[in-house]
């Protein structure tokens, strides 16, 4: 029963299948990092135009995405990195924009909602082996730059502010880190379809995430768990009927439900071993004591003149009557 | 007047002012900093000591005047590995779990170049800085897991792996243990000695105190006070007639010159 995992479009499938499950995360732990984890899903949102677009020039609808999911990407960082409040608003316009030009556009293009479709929702079992060759180049091309120029693009995702102190081009790898989502996002647009784009490039890094304590291991081990997510959601449909992109992402949320626990004992027995912060108390401020006597002279307090009114020493300081209490001299 | 390109000064911001969204934040600031000197930078919460240490560091961009660093103004600077920006603690929030050893490691970046691995050199800078701020034994644990003084000890080596010649710290003891804030004080004091120069946020002086040499007090985005270190509660209560024997310090701004003896400083500013 197993001989359709060997079949040429398995094969093709889990070949493509196994390259985004790698590159998503990957570019999807410095995501998260920055807390852009929605990202991938407004770059998702923007490619609709672009496939529409190859749809209805009748180029390549993949190429078509890439240009435009770029020109996308870009455009966020743009907004992004403005720090205007209002860019929160400006980013859900162009998503928006994204999807509903993509809409008309598909129209126009005449044969209508059925061949969005593949796209929207992942066509894996549909793709040739070029697209497959196609996806292993750019995922090859994402991974590969991502690890190589890891320092760099984690102390920029790590605090922006301080790295740019440090001399490094912050804005060349800002852009940088859009462009490699933008391209993952056309990869895993085969496999999973733009809806769920996000999903493979987030929750293997939260499952990861649960049990690293560091950056590196985190982005390895997400990448691990996206490829078995991927590669099993695939191999699951050659048995089960069923759309192979949900699939892919239905097994990585069951990973990540299913180490939940685990991850959570770690995390508690990790804070038990945070020590109590020592708290050391404020030193004793040395004014305002209790004053029921009243320095007058003969009291017992030594008197000393000193200017306009009289000070008495009074363990070991001065006192100088002052409306309704004493100054410290 | 001392020559623009004195590789005494190094820091200087001449007639300065910051603008953030369209407001005013920073007017008419002077102020230089030179080699070897510890300057700790006062004032009340929103009196401008973050916008100025920033716009200092090339994060604010100054709306007039001029920053230079060792004699170079700002826009044209590139000696980055002579900087070193201890940012406030707030900054170290993060969404993926990273080491001590990591974060440090992101402090060398001004001595690195793209794709090349890390030379032996990088490896022992950032093993020293993270033993100088003592926090060795925790190489490997994630940094959100530490206390906060551990925090920001983190974010003190990672600075201190780029070998700067001027440290800029922004309330380094802020939300800080009395503890670390002495650790945090007693390695400033041994970059000191080793000759660097420092300039200091501070809300009040604490453990900083002994190796302040000098102090710049702000109010309202203006340098208010410039001068030898005072001690907050003879400078705010209006007794400093006891400190006769005292040097002078220049008063910048009517503002405080009432309450410290008006009728003797009458006529100057």
């Amino acid at each position: 029963m197993f001989e359709v995992l060997f079949s040429q479009l398995m094969l093709r499938a889990l070949i493509a299948a196994a390259v985004t499950g790698l590159a998503a995360p990957t570019v999807g732990t410095y995501l998260v990092q920055r807390r852009l984890s929605l990202l991938g899903d407004g770059i998702g949102h923007i490619c609709v135009t672009g496939v529409a677009l190859g749809l209805l020039t009748g180029t390549s609808p993949t190429f078509s995405a890439i240009v435009i999911a770029i020109f996308g990407a870009l455009l966020i960082e743009l907004i992004r990195s403005s720090g205007k409040a209002s860019g929160d608003v400006a980013l859900a316009l162009l998503f928006y924009g994204g999807i509903a030009g993509g809409l008309v556009l598909i129209q126009l293009a005449g044969n209508g909602a059925y061949a969005l479709q593949g796209y929207l929702f992942g066509s894996i079992t549909a793709i040739s082996w070029t697209d497959v060759w196609v996806s292993v180049g750019l995922a090859v091309t994402v991974i590969a730059l991502s690890i190589a120029l890891l320092p760099q693009l984690f102390a920029v995702s790590n605090d922006e502010d301080y790295a740019l102190t440090t001399g490094l081009k912050v804005r060349f790898y800002n852009v940088l880190i859009s462009v490699l989502a933008a391209v993952s996002v056309s990869v895993a647009m085969r496999t999973v379809g733009l809806l769920l784009v996000s999903a493979l490039m987030i929750i293997p890094v939260a499952t990861a995430q649960q049990f690293t304590r560091g950056f590196r291991i985190t982005m390895f081990s997400a990448m691990t768990a996206g490829a078995l997510a991927a590669v099993t959601g695939v191999g699951v449909t050659g048995f089960v009927d069923a759309p192979p992109g949900a699939m892919i992402v239905l097994v990585a949320l069951a990973g990540f439900a299913l180490t939940a626990p685990i991850g959570l004992l770690i995390q508690r027995r990790r804070k038990a071993r945070v020590p109590y912060p020592v708290d050391v108390p404020p030193d004793p401020q040395p004014v305002e004591e209790p004053h029921d006597h009243e320095h007058r002279h003969g009291c017992g307090h030594l008197a000393v003149e000193h200017g306009d009114h009289i000070d008495y020493i009074h363990d070991g300081h001065r006192h100088a009557v002052h409306g309704g209490h004493y100054d410290e001299h | 007047m001392i020559e623009a390109d004195d590789p005494a000064e190094v820091v200087r911001v001449a007639e300065g002012a910051v603008a953030l969204g369209g407001r005013p934040i920073l007017r008419d600031i002077d102020l230089t900093v030179n080699h070897g000197e510890v300057v700790a930078l006062l004032g009340a919460n929103g009196s401008g000591k973050s916008t100025l240490v920033k716009a200092i560091v090339g994060l604010n961009p100054m709306t007039k005047g001029e920053v230079r660093l060792f004699g170079t103004p700002l826009e044209k600077f590139s000696q980055w590995p002579r900087l070193g920006y201890v940012p406030q603690r707030s900054t170290i929030a993060q969404g993926v779990p990273s080491t001590v050893w990591e974060v440090v490691a992101s402090g060398r970046m001004s001595r690195r170049r793209p794709l090349l691995p890390l030379r032996a050199a990088d490896r022992e800078a950032i093993g020293a800085a993270i033993e100088q701020v003592g926090l060795g034994d925790r190489t490997k644990h994630q940094v959100s897991t530490l206390s906060g003084g551990q925090q920001q000890r983190v974010l003190m080596a990672r600075t201190l792996a780029g070998e700067p010649e001027l440290l800029v710290l922004d309330e380094p003891n802020a939300g800080v243990d009395l503890a670390s804030q002495h650790d945090i004080a007693n390695t400033l004091a041994a970059r000191a000695a080793l000759g660097s120069t420092i300039l200091v946020v501070l809300h009040e002086l604490g453990p900083f105190e002994p190796l302040i040499q000098r102090t710049v007090t702000m109010r309202e985005g203006r340098i208010t006070y410039d001068g030898p270190p005072i001690t907050s509660p003879g400078f705010d209560h209006g007794h400093s007639h006891h400190h006769h024997d005292q040097p002078r310090p220049v008063i910048v701004g009517p503002q405080v010159t009432a309450p410290l003896d008006g009728s003797r400083n009458g006529g100057t500013v």
